[in-house]
């Protein structure tokens, strides 16, 4: 059960903005190459300096250690990065062999070399090694953008049932509108570093 | 002690080579004649400007002029680890880092073989402490500008996996202990090849300067060893320190990676 809200949260260009994400709710944010879409992420996952504040319910970043925050508001980013040879490495806790297999990979899959792992497989390895830590709001940033239409598919419903079991709250980059239109309940354009509703739905 | 004192005649001869050499570099269009003359000319300079003082420092050996000789070569060898960094951090840090690991590990090496191991009377000694701290400074200097220049260099290239470590909830000191742990081993690979070479591959240049100058080599073994062992530490601990330091500085309270703090390799 968790909810993410920011307030006067500014980073680089973008805001000074406001946004609530409720427990269990999943926000889409879209917007051209260069608005500042992953900026916003990285500044709510405190990787970046940024004015204002967040919180993930009454939890305020600036008061916690920054790893615990990181924790459990966890940003997954684009780009999958890797630091040891093997997959297994990066999975301090084990992984969740139904998530594995729900997102059609192998359970040998932990025993695979990183540098043999094609860019889709590493996307969806990065997602479950992020979900493992069982974070209480998620910042994904383009989780499908290496996948497939039916991968793309298996993530979404997977981070569906994540979000709905742990009451999640989830916010989302994307530029696919069909795909904004199947997993948010609100969505938004980030343009000129502020946050425009889209219509509810 | 018979010590076959050299003619400035002597030195011009094998002036001639270096210039012999710059000549076939400026023939060949390699283009390092300039900085070869330069740089001769340089330590020329330097070294007879430091006999110079080193023979009055010896003749009135106050504590004072000692210290004075020590904060001026500590203070030239931070200068050349920071030009030596091709991202130093930006401001006084960028001076702060290596001088202030050159001055806790080199310092405290020499002072503690001056204090324990020589035992000379008065400790400060410049006839000892000079020629010790020198040796070990130059080499410190070497192994702590290294390490820095791996650390920098490495935490740039590496960002956005420090960044993804961190993401995952890593701490810093965590999510940069690969190019920590790197950086360090790097910084330390010149002593540790001197140590295993010396005697086979090379003769070290004190342990030559000193049988030249007529002591029996075995004396003079004996303080290489020991010279060797001194710069081993004050190269390993200054290292150590100066790359744990950095490796702080690279990140603020929140545990971010600021490679802001650096500055970008000059063209």
């Amino acid at each position: 059960m968790a909810s993410l809200h920011l307030q006067q949260f500014a980073t680089h260009h973008v805001g000074p903005l406001g946004l609530s994400v409720a427990a269990a709710e999943c926000v889409c944010v879209e917007g051209a190459s260069g608005s500042g879409k992953t900026l916003l992420l990285r500044a709510i996952a405190d990787l970046d300096p940024h004015r204002g504040e967040a919180r993930c319910d009454d939890a305020v970043c600036s008061a916690m250690p920054a790893p615990a925050w990181r924790r459990a508001v966890a940003l997954v980013a684009a780009e999958s990065q890797w630091w040891s040879e093997l997959v297994g490495d990066h999975f301090a806790d084990g992984v969740d062999a139904d998530w594995l297999a729900r997102l059609d990979l192998p359970a040998a899959a932990m025993s695979w070399q990183v540098a043999r792992c094609s860019t889709g497989e590493r996307q969806r390895l990065a997602l479950l090694r992020t979900l493992m830590q069982a974070p209480a709001v998620l910042l994904l940033d383009e989780p499908t953008g290496n996948l497939d239409e039916q991968n793309t598919r298996r993530v979404e419903s997977l981070l569906a049932d994540y979000r709905l079991q742990r009451q999640a709250a989830l916010l989302w980059v994307s530029h696919d509108k069909g795909q904004i239109g199947r997993v948010a309940q609100r969505h938004f354009v980030l343009d000129q570093g502020q946050l425009h509703e889209c219509g509810r739905r | 002690m018979n010590v076959v004192s050299l003619s400035p005649f002597d030195l011009a001869l094998a002036a001639l080579l270096i210039l012999a050499l710059a000549g076939l570099s400026w023939r060949l269009r390699i283009g390092s004649e300039r900085q070869l003359l330069i740089s001769a000319a340089r330590s020329t300079v330097q070294l007879v400007l430091i006999g110079l003082v080193l023979k009055l420092l010896f003749a009135h050996a106050h504590p004072l002029w000692v210290g004075l000789l020590a904060a001026v070569m500590l203070a030239v060898a931070g200068r050349e680890v920071m030009v030596r960094q091709k991202r130093r951090f930006v401001g006084g840090w960028g001076f702060a880092v290596g001088t202030l690991s050159m001055f806790v590990s080199s310092f405290a090496v020499t002072v503690l073989a001056l204090l324990l191991v020589i035992g000379n009377d008065p400790w400060y000694a410049p006839q000892y402490a000079i020629p010790l701290l020198g040796m070990i400074l130059g080499n410190t200097m070497n192994g702590i500008s290294l390490g820095l220049d791996r650390l920098t260099q490495d935490a740039a290239e590496k960002r956005q996996i420090i960044e993804s470590r961190l993401a995952l909830g890593q701490d810093a000191r965590r999510a940069i202990a690969d190019s920590r742990r790197e950086a360090i081993r790097v910084g330390m690979i010149p002593i540790v090849n001197a140590m295993s070479a010396a005697g086979i591959v090379s003769l070290p240049g004190m342990m030559t300067g000193q049988i030249l100058a007529g002591t029996p080599p075995v004396e003079a073994v004996k303080y290489q060893i020991l010279v060797m062992f001194l710069i081993a530490a004050g190269t390993g601990f200054g290292t150590m320190v100066a790359v744990s330091f950095a490796a702080r500085r690279l990140f603020d309270e929140r545990q971010r990676l600021r490679l802001d703090r650096l500055r970008p390799p000059q063209a």
